[in-house]
């Protein structure tokens, strides 16, 4: 059952993306671009997502367990390091170069963007070379 | 600074089915979603590979779902070169991965939680993005 909600979670994941049009790279950096030509949009796909989550995850975070799975799989870490800050200055770079984050990234592969395809391949070197540095 | 391409409905719509998206996760699979995450858990840990993996399927199938349900096009477009494309997507693939997560497990998983950690890389990498489309648009 795990698998069947992964794929239909990956599917509702990847709808909402179309429909707000984060997949589409223009749409982001326009939401990046405030101090010219503002898209104020993207602050409301966080927003968004942010009410169904945030009640959610608080009303059933005190339950034993989730319906398909013997325990909840919660992040403990709570070290606020270089890595997080180095990390996230990164990424930042990077969507703000591109405009595109993984979600989207991933998603596109959808279009056959020879573009994007290309992103996503060296993002998951990136994820590699992460993976023997962490 | 003027507002442009504003579209409030469309952007708070993708918005709550990505919430439902995170919030049907937790509960069934007891995981929080963070697609950095899952994307390079498939490709270094044995791990929920295949639950992984079918995440992945899964959001690749959403635009072609879409597309077949509204019969609408999909355009996107992207102008960067081969050379930034090389080197945004191995800065994003490395940058999340060193901070544990993206704009969804930072951004929407971390900040569900009220996690601090998140909510600094949200608030960083948000500045800085900001910064690049300053710094590019002014090149």
């Amino acid at each position: 059952m795990n698998k069947v909600i992964s794929l239909l979670c990956g599917i509702i994941f990847g709808i909402g993306l179309v429909i707000s049009e984060m997949i589409n790279p223009e749409k982001v950096l326009g939401f990046l671009n405030i101090f010219r030509d503002w898209d104020p949009s993207l602050a409301f796909v966080m927003i968004g997502a942010l009410i169904v989550s945030t009640p959610i995850f608080h009303l059933f975070k005190k339950k034993n367990k989730p319906v398909f799975s013997s325990n909840f799989s919660i992040p403990t870490n709570k070290e606020l390091d270089k890595k997080l800050i180095i990390g996230s200055i990164l990424f930042g770079a990077g969507w703000g170069l591109i405009g595109l984050c993984p979600g989207p990234a991933i998603t596109s592969i959808a279009l056959f963007n020879m573009s994007s395809a290309i992103f996503v391949i060296s993002m998951f070197i990136g994820f590699y070379l992460a993976s023997k540095v962490n | 600074m003027n507002i442009v391409n504003f579209t409030p409905v469309t952007a708070l719509t993708g918005g709550l089915l990505i919430g439902l998206s995170v919030a049907l996760f937790f509960i069934l699979n007891g995981r929080m979603i963070g697609i950095s995450g899952i994307a390079s858990n498939f490709l270094v840990s044995k791990n929920n590979r295949i639950e992984n993996f079918l995440f992945l399927v899964g959001l690749i199938l959403g635009p072609l779902i879409y597309n077949l349900i509204s019969g609408k096009e999909i355009n996107i477009s992207i102008s960067s070169s081969l050379i930034l494309l090389i080197i945004g997507g191995a800065m994003v693939g490395f940058g999340t991965r060193l901070s544990g997560g993206c704009t969804s497990g930072h951004g929407i998983s971390g900040i569900s939680r009220f996690s601090l950690r998140s909510i600094i890389a949200t608030i960083t990498f948000m500045l800085v993005g900001i910064l690049t489309v300053l710094i590019t648009g002014i090149l």
